[in-house]
């Protein structure tokens, strides 16, 4: 598989998808610079977490009009899968290419532990690893998380099956107390209308091993293989 | 031309933030403060030689960047 890590100035999960990609996928994936204006045409793009440009403005706004973006949304459009993780999610819907924005957590905390979420849709090429409704355990480490959509867009979201993963407790309970950061409806994890988009705030990169808490986020990557 | 350029979360996005500061005021002891939003602004200079022109490529920096228009509004001021 032909794949990609973008690195902005900021990105600090960037080493955690390229690990991903390596052990899992076993293949090594490039780690294309964010202002390089071309990119050779890849299966996987993965946009990483972390803090592109320190972000200023709002979260991922700068980081969406970078050079290379322009060829992230060209191969995005052209059916290339596309993962956007925390600061990846963020700037995935400051360019369009998904709907709704993260705005600051509901609490005003920076959240950073091991939340639970359920699997909504496992019939797409990111969850198909996973039972429906499986509940996983995966950390979560963001001050703006809190997805907010117009409630038309959040009705296409689910009669389009494009939520991806919800919020919940370790039972798969979802409700307002198994809702972290009070993003609207619980979601944690978003697919565009075509699916060949994932953009979630908890970090499946990060939950590869038991040895760092958890290997649930493994079928993220598993489900890629096919 | 210098202009200003307002941006502001369209009302009913809930802004923990400004209620933050709005509920520290009240507990400061300013009882009469009934509502209190936030936003921000930029002041920019731009070298063209139109009202229109400036206008047009404000509304542009704004509907592309200085703001999200899912969640905010901008309005823009030409002031010279």
């Amino acid at each position: 598989m032909k794949s990609a890590v973008i690195v902005f100035p900021g990105s600090n999960c960037d080493r955690d998808a390229y690990v991903a990609i390596r052990d899992v996928l076993g293949s090594e994936p490039e780690m294309a610079w964010h202002g390089d204006s071309s990119l050779e045409k890849k299966d996987l793009i993965i946009v990483p977490g972390g803090f592109s440009y320190g972000d200023y403005l709002r979260c991922g706004s700068m980081a969406a009009n970078s050079p290379l973006m322009k060829e992230v949304i060209k191969q995005a459009n052209e059916g290339t899968k596309i993962i956007g993780i925390c600061n990846g999610f963020q700037i995935l819907t400051e360019t369009g290419l998904l709907p709704g924005t993260l705005m600051r957590n509901k609490g005003l905390k920076f959240i950073c532990r091991q939340i639970h979420m359920r699997v909504e849709n496992n019939t797409t090429s990111f969850t198909r690893k996973y039972a429906d409704k499986q509940v996983i355990q995966v950390p979560v480490a963001h001050n703006e998380g809190n997805y907010v959509v117009e409630d038309d867009v959040l009705k296409s979201l689910q009669d389009n099956d494009q939520v991806a993963f919800r919020y919940c407790d370790e039972s798969g309970t979802v409700n307002d107390d198994t809702n972290p950061n009070g993003a609207t409806d619980n979601i944690a994890g978003v697919l565009n209308k075509n699916k060949n988009i994932l953009a979630l705030m908890p970090h499946p990169e990060r939950a590869l091993s038991k040895l760092f808490g958890s290997d649930d986020g493994r079928g993220v990557f598993e489900s890629l293989m096919g | 031309m210098k202009a200003r350029v307002y941006v502001q979360l369209k009302p009913g996005v809930l802004d923990p933030e400004a209620s933050v500061v709005s509920k520290t005021l009240g507990t400061m002891g300013f009882d009469t403060l009934s509502k209190l939003d936030m936003g921000k602004f930029f002041d920019i200079e731009l070298d063209v030689d139109s009202t229109e022109k400036a206008e047009a490529t404000l509304k542009e920096m704004c509907e592309k960047l200085l703001s999200n228009t899912v969640i905010e509004n901008y309005k823009i001021e030409i002031q010279s």
